[in-house]
């Protein structure tokens, strides 16, 4: 019987020949990735008090992207304790309010198809993408793998998730993964692996990619996961220098695996998720009309380059209504470097966006956006979880940037494509 | 072992991190963060919850973040045990981690809010004082129970370590 992805890199990092669902094992760690948040501040008395330092400070990459910059005393020691930390144990890879961790983490060439990677953050399945097994730990776990260079893992079985067809205009990933948390629930991931396939997944750039394995973390399961192909070589090469071994790395044709879904992307129309859960997704057509009063483009999981130009698409030349406050945060200081020199920020902020730093920010109420009582906001975020934003009383819709951008328009839920070039008038 | 017997108090299915421990709050010390634990949908529970009381809840709890204080949240207002029909994965890891035992078990819609009720993590039972009636609880694995018992990852680390 043949392997699956996943197993395949579980069993390397354990050094067995083979795993089989429901195994419990110990794994080498690759890669451990944390955040000023879950990181530094939480590791170190763990650290202290088990009288160890870190197992390989090669392997360590720490961002400072939840609390930047520093808005209050309390940001600004979390900060500090995180950059001393970091120059305490000699920790070459630290990316100092650069960008969010998950986007940082492949720009700037830290991941790889094959790689086994524990990431001290709940959307770390992002690394999926690169076809790495990638899964998000707390502070404690992410201790014992600092001072141990290991972690145990439950083998996990893979859903496979199959979409044919061709995404229509106005519609991207982000539809996808919301139609997907409406199909198959935030538990139907059960803490397996997700893994997409199929014609459209092929036809995806990478940071498509990296929004459907970043929603992977919405679905409940424990990493998503797609196969590297040409798309992923590229991108690696170009980040690292060098060509990755991408042929090790996919799933065995006689593999086994728990379920296999199949989608047609060809009549996919733009969702939304009203309060307070992606789950509640549906046609945008359902909410049209509902009004808001901040737009938010941002997070690790709607604010990359590509993201920011579905934006701009919907944006060109027009201006947001003057009662609502659009917010962008571009998820990299690269990608914010690169959408200025191509002109999409230059875009968005004709049309009256207020440029936010590169970070978590708004998404968690980590940073400045927060919603006051009553609030209503349209987020291409990935959770809209009741006062995650700010107040219990807010309420966040979730949609893709194209979506988001229409709304910042209107003022209110709009069908995005209304907006874009070649759709009726 | 049976544990002491607490009062359960019951959440429905997905219950989330924001939830547990607000990001508003995250940047304070655990004992200011849960003061605030489930406000949102249940603003008497920090308040009121005593010593070795239960968490009883449907699918999927803990879903969400990786923020380790939902878990610490739980401890600090002394929740001896969190009894679910299923959780979010990075929380059942964080609550095993900081020696707060994650049950997995079919029956919790039996358990009453307010019922009395205790657990043996070891023989995976829970026993229900109010309604005299006992349920079964998915085994815990060997390597969880290890940890487990020896009160959370720190301590069995150190043991490993030391």
């Amino acid at each position: 019987m043949g392997q699956t992805l996943a197993e395949k890199i579980i069993a390397r990092a354990a050094g067995c020949d083979k795993v089989g669902p429901g195994d419990i094992v110990t794994c080498a760690v690759d890669l451990a990735m944390m955040h000023d948040s879950g990181g530094p501040r939480r590791v170190k008395p763990l650290l202290e008090k088990l009288g160890v330092k870190v197992w390989d400070r090669e392997k360590i990459v720490v961002v400072s992207d939840h609390f930047v910059p520093a808005f209050d005393l309390q940001s600004a020691e979390i900060l500090n304790l995180t950059r001393e930390w970091v120059a305490e144990q000699g920790i070459p890879n630290f990316y100092d309010m650069q960008g969010i961790c998950h986007v940082v983490l492949p720009e700037r060439g830290h991941l790889k198809p094959g790689m086994f990677v524990a990431g001290g953050d709940s959307h770390s399945p992002t690394g999926g993408a690169f076809g790495c097994f990638m899964f998000g730990v707390g502070a404690t776990d992410m201790a014992g793998i600092l001072a141990t260079g290991e972690t145990w893992i439950k083998v996990p079985e893979t859903i496979r998730i199959d979409w044919s067809g061709e995404i229509p205009r106005g519609v991207c990933a982000k539809d996808i993964m919301l139609t997907l948390c409406a199909t198959l629930g935030l538990g139907g991931g059960d803490y397996q692996v997700v893994e997409y396939s199929g014609e459209v997944i092929s036809s995806l750039g990478m940071q498509e990619r990296m929004t459907l394995c970043n929603m992977a973390a919405e679905l409940g399961a424990q990493t998503g996961l797609i196969a590297a192909d040409q798309t992923t070589a590229a991108y690696v090469e170009k980040v690292t220098g060098e060509k990755p071994d991408c042929q090790s790395w996919q799933g065995d044709l006689d593999a086994t695996y728990r379920d296999i879904f199949s989608f047609d992307a060809n009549d996919l129309e733009p969702q939304v998720a009203p309060p307070h859960s992606p789950a509640n997704a549906a046609d945008v057509g359902e909410h049209v009309g509902t009004g808001i009063n901040q737009a938010y483009i941002g997070a690790c999981t709607g604010a990359k380059l590509t993201d920011l130009k579905m934006a701009a698409e919907v944006l060109k030349n027009r201006r947001i209504a003057s009662n609502i406050r659009l917010l962008v945060a571009p998820a990299s200081v690269r990608e914010m470097t690169q959408a200025t020199q191509d002109g999409t920020l230059g875009i968005l902020l004709e049309a009256g966006a207020l440029l936010m730093p590169s970070g978590c920010g708004a998404c968690a109420s980590y940073g400045a956006g927060v919603l006051g009582d009553g609030d209503v906001c349209i987020a291409s975020t990935s959770r809209n979880f009741q006062g995650r934003m700010g107040s219990k009383s807010s309420r966040v819709y979730l949609g893709s940037p194209y979506t988001v951008a229409a709304a910042a328009i209107a003022g209110e839920i709009r069908d995005p494509r209304e907006f874009l070039e070649g759709f009726g008038s | 072992m049976m544990h002491k017997a607490g009062r359960a108090w019951v959440f429905g299915d997905n219950v989330d991190t924001d939830q547990l421990a607000p990001g508003i709050y995250i940047k304070l010390p655990i004992d200011e963060i849960s003061k605030h634990c489930l406000e949102a949908i249940a603003p008497e529970f920090a308040g009121s919850v005593s010593r070795g009381d239960f968490v009883v809840a449907g699918e999927n709890f803990g879903m969400g973040s990786s923020r380790e204080q939902a878990a610490e949240a739980l401890l600090d207002l002394g929740i001896s045990a969190i009894i679910a029909q299923s959780f979010g994965g990075i929380f059942y890891r964080n609550a095993l981690n900081f020696g707060l035992i994650p049950l997995i078990c079919a029956d919790v819609s039996k358990i009453g809010d307010g019922d009395q009720i205790c657990i043996d993590p070891e023989a995976g039972e829970i026993r229900n004082l109010t309604k005299d009636e006992t349920y079964a609880c998915e085994a815990m694995p060997e390597h969880l129970l290890q940890i487990a018992r020896a009160g959370g990852l720190l301590p069995y680390l150190e043991n490993r370590l030391g």
